[in-house]
């Protein structure tokens, strides 16, 4: 039963200046799910760079089912059974469903494409898998965990034996990720070796039956996941003890901040949705997929526009129609997508930083140079940016510290709200707990903070209140230190 | 679950709620109701516009372009464009009619050439076609360069090409007339009338041709991953689609669908000079956009290009209807191309 289903031996990777791998080793046997966990940076995704011949590594050995093998491509890999489920998926989305599933290897006769049959394999394919989906649908309309099932699918068609899934749960919520999970024992009792890379230790913990955690480029330790606690991964992680996940949270007030009454989108699925926010407090928002928790952000902030329903800031009614309004009235927002409306990837970390209000650094219509430097250097500094310096491009830092640099933009504005949608995805340990004191330190001072996440634990460790949407309504407010997961989650649930 | 929700707000929709389903209906319908009250505008002022002999004329005018719209649209699939296919036409069409002047003819440019027969010289042009697709696909597949770019670029090449052909012989630059009858006659003939007047040959010629690319387009594999390369590039490389080729293969296409249109041209026109072509692609381009064949990729469909060559056709007929001066007319063709997308982006926008 122990068969080794993959091995790599050695690899070696370097970048000019960087050694990106340096002697690293996976084993992963058949059915079972193996766990590769690292910090930003450690290896990870350049060791799956090298399985799938994304980049050629510089010494070691892959060994599939004992033969060894080297892909020039990922195609090559997906055609020998070695498929990835993308982070960040790629899909033709203006394609149907079944288009995308085969694409690259239409069922034809004479360069005409075989519709009925491309069909019916479809739709045997997701029976087989218990999934249920029109596969002449359009695959930009469905959401990021049902294009998720159609990717896992289309490794399946492949009859792949090793699959890799590449932060699977980032953007799922709790529900979908049980379904995913599903899938995933399905195909490890099938005899399908799993690799499962996520920075969720919960996760880790439950799913896998062995982890290999990478720091700097080297394999630290392989275990059976049975003898590992989160402290201990964490440990092997950063090399050092990190005492506590989530910083203390200071009480807040009880002077009240900001009211909602009765918020209704005009497009956007959101019904009536009342709540208060006091100063010095963190609010977060719990919800499924699809129950307006972004959108609930983008109404307050003026993306989106109001049907009815009032909201007051210090007892005075604002009308936040747009952005900018909402910028005047002290409101700021951290988007839920960074790389695509966060960042502006190709400017520095100046630009980046003082974006937000630039005509303060106006006279006589030039920008001055020295005041924004200022504020910047102060930035970089008070929330610890690691960045070679101001003029360096913002896409070539980390998502942890191109996370900063916005949250930095936004203090700048000096903000009486600010709604922070999913601040820490896809964002490692080490910088999620630099995240998390930074929200304690501007609810701290007197600042309110509205957190959306999908992360459970995340809500529970930073949030004063957890306000939980459930189709668009409110489905209710928890205390954060009484309540539990199940409580949430039954909440959640309650209109849908 | 996500249809039992859908169903229960048509239930419990509000007045706000309907007027606004109505409205975007009207929004995603906008180009057709923008299509019949342009007719009935030009119709009030004059019934002549819907007369048999000015339909066909409408009709013919654009069938003369849809082959030229269906290459360029191919490249707009791609997120590309095509700046040179005017130009092509322009060589193209050239080439064909020194090849089909009628013998003894006293400008003949190749006056000991006789007649060549119909087939060949066709060919000739699908194959000059092919090779500037093959030119502009290679560069823009191989030196990883924006279509615009390169497509800027050869459309100056040909034209250069195009008056240093118009050299040759005794020609001396002049326009290329006196074309053989059994051209003029295969092309701008007629086997059918309608009510007295006469549709031309090429009409049907074209619609062939739309048949036969809407087939490519939908039904082969080739089509397929010409829209999933449009799409996402990435997705398409991953997937084992031969990107490099499919790019190609676009552009030939395209290049072949110019080589038929010049070949049409120059019978059409019967008078072929340097300026034959000039900005054709520009009104596609337009036609395209119009028809919803979007410039973000992955986009369009066969009914869209016809749909917005007809459209843009019955505008410009209809402002000569109207009798409005020339030069206004260009101000009004331009702002209606605005008006025309910006009102079709809508349906694209996200609503929130």
């Amino acid at each position: 039963m122990e068969e080794i289903l993959l091995q790599m031996r050695g690899i070696c990777k370097s970048f000019p200046g960087v050694k990106a791998l340096d002697n690293a080793n996976l084993t992963v046997k058949r059915g079972t799910v193996h766990a590769l966990m690292g910090e930003n940076g450690a290896g990870k995704s350049t060791l799956m760079k090298c399985l799938f011949g994304i980049y050629a590594k510089d010494k070691g050995e892959i060994f599939l089912e004992g033969r060894p093998v080297e892909f020039a491509s990922s195609k090559e890999a997906l055609e020998q059974g070695v498929a990835m489920v993308h982070q960040e998926l790629n899909q033709a989305l203006s394609r149907t469903v079944a288009d995308n599933l085969w694409l690259g290897r239409y069922p034809a006769r004479v360069g005409v494409v075989r519709k009925g049959k491309m069909r019916k394999d479809t739709l045997d394919l997701f029976e087989s898998l218990g999934f249920s989906q029109n596969p002449d649908a359009v695959a930009g309309t469905l959401s990021v965990s049902r294009r998720q099932m159609i990717e896992i699918a289309k490794a399946v068609s492949y009859d792949a034996k090793i699959i890799v899934f590449d932060e699977p749960t980032s953007s799922l919520t709790e529900q979908e990720t049980e379904g995913l999970f599903r899938i995933i024992k399905t195909l490890r009792d099938k005899g399908c070796g799993i690799v499962y890379i996520s920075h969720k230790m919960e996760e880790i913990l439950r799913i896998s039956d062995e982890v290999t955690v990478m720091r700097d480029g080297k394999t630290v330790a392989t275990r059976p996941a049975a003898e590992l606690t989160m402290e201990e991964i964490i440990r092997l992680m950063v090399g050092r003890e990190l005492t506590q996940r989530f910083p203390e949270k200071a009480p807040a007030t009880q002077e009240n901040l900001l009211s909602v009454r009765d918020l209704t989108g005009r497009y956007a699925p959101l019904r009536e949705v009342s709540f208060d926010l006091r100063k010095g407090e963190v609010l977060g928002v719990a919800g499924l997929d699809g129950a307006g928790r972004t959108e609930l952000l983008e109404l307050l902030f003026g993306l989106a526009a109001k049907e009815r329903g009032t909201v007051t800031l210090e007892g005075r009614e604002i009308r936040n129609s747009s952005p900018r309004a909402a910028i005047r009235n002290g409101f700021a927002l951290l988007t839920e997508e960074r790389r695509a409306t966060g960042i502006f990837p190709g400017r520095s970390v100046q630009e980046n930083t003082v974006v937000s209000r630039l005509s303060a650094y106006r006279k006589f219509g030039f920008l001055q140079e020295k005041a924004m430097k200022r504020d910047v250097d102060s930035v970089v500094q008070s929330l610890k940016v690691k960045t070679p310096s101001r003029h360096t491009p913002i896409r070539v830092l980390s998502g942890g510290n191109q996370q900063k640099v916005i949250l930095g933009r936004w203090l700048l504005t000096n903000p009486k709200i600010l709604l922070l949608d999913e601040p820490t995805r896809g964002i490692d340990v080490g910088a999620k707990y630099e995240i998390y004191k930074i929200i304690a330190d501007l609810a701290k001072q007197g600042r309110g903070v509205i957190l959306v996440s999908g992360e459970m634990p995340e809500l529970l460790g930073v949030c004063h209140r957890i306000l939980v949407l459930s189709a668009g309504r409110a489905a209710g407010i928890v205390q954060a230190d009484e309540t539990t997961q199940e409580e949430i989650m039954s909440l959640a649930a309650k209109f849908v | 679950m996500k249809s039992m929700t859908r169903t229960r707000q048509r239930d419990e929709m509000t007045p706000e709620q309907k007027t606004l389903r109505r409205k975007e209906f009207f929004i995603n319908n906008s180009l057709y109701f923008f299509l019949i009250a342009a007719i009935v505008g030009i119709v009030i002022y004059d019934p002549r516009f819907l007369s048999t002999a000015s339909i066909v004329n409408i009709l013919s005018l654009s069938a003369a372009n849809l082959p030229l719209a269906l290459g360029i649209a191919g490249a707009i699939i791609l997120s590309g464009t095509d700046l040179s296919a005017g130009r092509a036409v322009g060589l193209i069409a050239c080439v064909s009619a020194s090849l089909l002047q009628m013998a003894g003819y006293p400008n003949k440019m190749f006056p000991s050439l006789g007649v060549l027969p119909l087939p060949v010289v066709l060919l000739i042009a699908l194959a000059i076609g092919g090779l500037i697709g093959l030119v502009n696909g290679f560069c823009v597949a191989k030196f990883r360069l924006h279509p615009f770019i390169v497509t800027l670029a050869t459309q100056l090449i040909l034209f250069g090409i195009l008056l240093m052909y118009l050299m040759n012989g005794n020609n001396n630059g002049q326009s290329l007339s006196g074309l053989d009858p059994s051209y003029t006659q295969w092309i701008t003939g007629s086997f059918l009338k309608i009510g007295g007047t006469a549709i031309p040959n090429y009409v049907f010629y074209s619609i062939a041709i739309t048949a036969v690319i809407w087939f490519v387009w939908n039904k082969t594999v080739f089509g397929k991953n010409m829209f999933a390369v449009g799409s996402n590039e990435e997705a398409a490389r991953v997937s084992g689609v031969n990107v490099t080729a499919t790019i190609i293969g676009v552009f030939v296409l395209a290049g072949v669908l110019y080589g038929v249109t010049g070949f049409i041209e120059a019978a059409r026109i019967g008078s072929n000079s340097a300026a034959t072509g000039l900005n054709y692609e520009l009104d596609a381009i337009a036609a395209c956009v119009i028809g919803g064949v979007s410039f973000v990729g992955g986009i369009g469909k066969i009914r869209g290009v016809i749909l917005g060559v007809v459209l843009l056709r019955i505008i410009f007929v209809g402002l000569t209807f109207l009798s409005i001066d020339a030069n206004l007319q260009y101000v009004i063709k331009g702002l209606i191309i605005l008006l025309a997308c910006a009102i079709d982006m809508r349906k694209y926008l996200k609503k929130r």
